[in-house]
């Protein structure tokens, strides 16, 4: 069912939505950004709509709402342990096609891929959302040749154009919601794109033996293993569990999780001073296979969604579209090796 | 709601029983099923957790054997007297005793890889009829480096074992060596029919896995065990990914087929 609204009725529905949900935009952090005087756009609570950012890409995803950069999982005394509280509020996320796609990603690890995770299922349940529609692709998207541009599944779609808002709602509960706040119920249609500048071109063929092409060898050099690159994605999913105890009382700390990156020293270390992938182009190696090869191998469809959010941070200009586009001729490099 | 996976529960500490000076095992308590193989997320607050095999299986108890090497286990052993330890677990797949059954194995270790695999040995050993013939082949750096020093002398009388180490200076009782010197000698009956398990330094799984299949074993009659780290157990941190496989979850044990596959 289509709605227009102003922003005033647009901001009552954020109102209304705020008694029982936090809703995440993406929105400008003044001086956030890497340099000084610059800006950082990123998820963050918005209650109007003056404040999402609709014509620009957002530099970091989503995801920090469903896995929090660090998050409690529970409190310890010497000899207890106590559960993190749940969130009081579920959430309203507002996002992309290529983003709402990554949630099907980060459902396959944590909801999927052996037990549930507790953590990610509690915010999980709790979340709507909501698709913002793209009328023409950003720089170095390249969601078409990933098959993730567009998608049928949401709570509601919206789009701001003219200074009005155009909604589809998809969900039940928010009819009577709409209906009061509207101006008027014009058919709306998601907005998707269709074309993008990048393109990429997965080849097939990929096999193990891939992991010996020289293509890698560039990225020794190139790659500084800050792991930006993992953080602003939207289907990274790693982190690691670290203890920390209070300062004031030694004795009373919390364990969380916490962010990591395949790229940055210390991810494979083991007890005893083993580490696997010690030069930055096998980092890269497996990041690469693990988007556009091995995780299609477990779960029938590749992890990458195109958003191009990692080309955008590279400090190095390291073009992870470019690094795809690489693989067919890795492909043949093997192969003939293999018959040498 | 699933049921909360990280949180750990408490186990007493029933034992400590020291091989070397920076590796012992503690006995603990623990209800519940669990395979020779399989491992436990072991944690002392504030200090983190460490992903620990299970090196025997009791009745209440596992055997935890744990080498000081980090910030976790340093802990463990500074503070484990007439303590309690937390856990979480036992995660990841164990060996399946009936690949073995009837059949002639052997059993190849290299230094802590003895741990997951002492369960296997402990049970055919108490079970001799249960398997056609069965020898052991643990490899160490020296005598003073050997675990489980008072079951080899149990195992010897059930099987033929093999202890070697890479240097004995003056010490008579164990041969010297690499593990991989004593394949040639094993005198199976049917080379072809017979299994091995082969866990320890990957160097060394390599060059034993060669050696098994030059005597003629078969691919799918070796199993190995993976040792990566393992922050969260459950498939969810990455940490132990290789290829398309996670450690944690597929494994650590695999049969070599696809264990060889595998790469970082």
């Amino acid at each position: 069912m289509g709605y227009c609204l102003d922003k005033d009725g647009f901001n009552q529905v954020l109102n209304e939505w705020s008694k029982e949900y936090i809703v995440y935009a993406p929105k400008l952090f003044k001086g956030g950004g890497n340099f000084s005087d610059t800006d950082r756009i990123r998820y963050g609570e918005i209650h109007t709509v003056e404040e999402i950012i609709f014509d620009r890409k957002s530099d970091y995803s989503f995801k920090e709402v469903l896995l929090p950069l660090s998050q409690t999982l529970f409190f310890f005394t010497e000899n207890m342990v106590k559960e993190a509280d749940f969130p009081k509020k579920g959430a309203v996320i507002l996002l992309r096609s290529c983003d709402l796609n990554a949630v099907k990603r980060l459902d396959a690890i944590y909801l999927e891929n052996g037990s549930e995770d507790y953590y990610y299922k509690r915010l999980r349940d709790k979340v709507k959302f909501i698709l913002i529609g793209c009328e023409h692709s950003f720089e170095n998207c390249f969601c078409v040749d990933m098959g993730t541009n567009s998608v049928d599944s949401y709570d509601a779609y919206l789009e701001f154009k003219n200074g009005e808002i155009f909604v589809d709602n998809h969900n039940d509960a928010w009819k009577t919601l709409f209906t009061a706040h509207s101006i008027g119920t014009p058919a709306v249609i998601p907005s998707y794109v269709t074309k993008n500048e990048t393109h990429v071109h997965i080849p097939d063929g990929i096999t193990p033996d891939i992991a010996h092409s020289k293509m890698w060898d560039e990225y020794d050099s190139r790659c500084i293993n800050c792991g930006r690159c993992n953080f602003v994605c939207p289907t990274c999913t790693c982190f690691t569990m670290q203890d920390i105890f209070y300062t004031d009382n030694g004795k009373v700390g919390e364990r969380r999780r916490v962010w990591a990156s395949c790229m940055v020293d210390g991810f494979t270390d083991v007890a005893g001073g083993g580490s696997y992938r010690k030069k930055n182009g096998q980092r890269m190696r497996f990041k690469v296979l693990h988007k556009v090869y091995d995780f299609k191998k477990r779960n029938g469809y590749h992890m990458c969604v195109g958003c191009g959010r990692c080309d955008d941070i590279c400090p190095e200009y390291i073009s992870f579209a470019n690094s795809i586009n690489k693989l067919g001729a890795a492909v043949k490099e093997v192969s003939l090796n293999a018959v040498k | 709601m699933p049921s909360n996976e990280y949180i750990p529960f408490l186990t007493e500490i029933r034992d400590v029983i020291k091989h070397t000076d920076i590796e012992y095992t503690f006995r603990v308590t623990y209800e519940g099923n669990v395979k020779p193989g399989q491992f436990f997320e072991v944690s002392i607050p504030k200090y983190g957790e460490a992903p620990i095999s299970v090196s025997g299986i009791g009745n209440g108890t596992v055997d935890l054997t744990i080498r000081r090497v980090g910030k976790v286990t340093h802990e463990i052993f500074e503070h484990y007297v007439g303590d309690k330890l937390f856990m979480r677990g036992p995660y990841g797949n164990g060996f399946d005793i009936d690949n073995y059954k009837g059949k002639e194995l052997v059993v190849i270790v290299g230094g802590t890889g003895l741990s997951p695999v002492k369960g296997i040995v402990d049970y055919f050993c108490s079970h001799r009829e249960e398997t056609k013939n069965m020898t052991l082949i643990a490899g160490f750096k020296t005598p003073k480096d050997v675990l489980f020093s008072t079951d080899f002398g149990l195992w010897k009388k059930k099987m033929n074992v093999i202890l070697t180490v890479d240097n004995a200076e003056n010490d008579t009782t164990c041969k010297t060596g690499l593990v991989t010197q004593y394949i040639p000698q094993l005198n199976f009956e049917n080379f072809n029919k017979a299994v091995a398990i082969v866990v320890g330094p990957p160097m060394m799984m390599k060059f034993t896995t060669q050696g098994l299949l030059e005597r003629g074993f078969k691919e799918n009659n070796i199993w190995i065990s993976y040792e990566r780290k393992m922050c969260c157990g459950i498939g969810k941190c990455g940490h132990c990914k290789t290829d398309d496989t996670y450690i944690c979850l597929d494994g650590p044990v695999f049969n070599f087929v696809k264990g060889r596959q595998l790469f970082d």
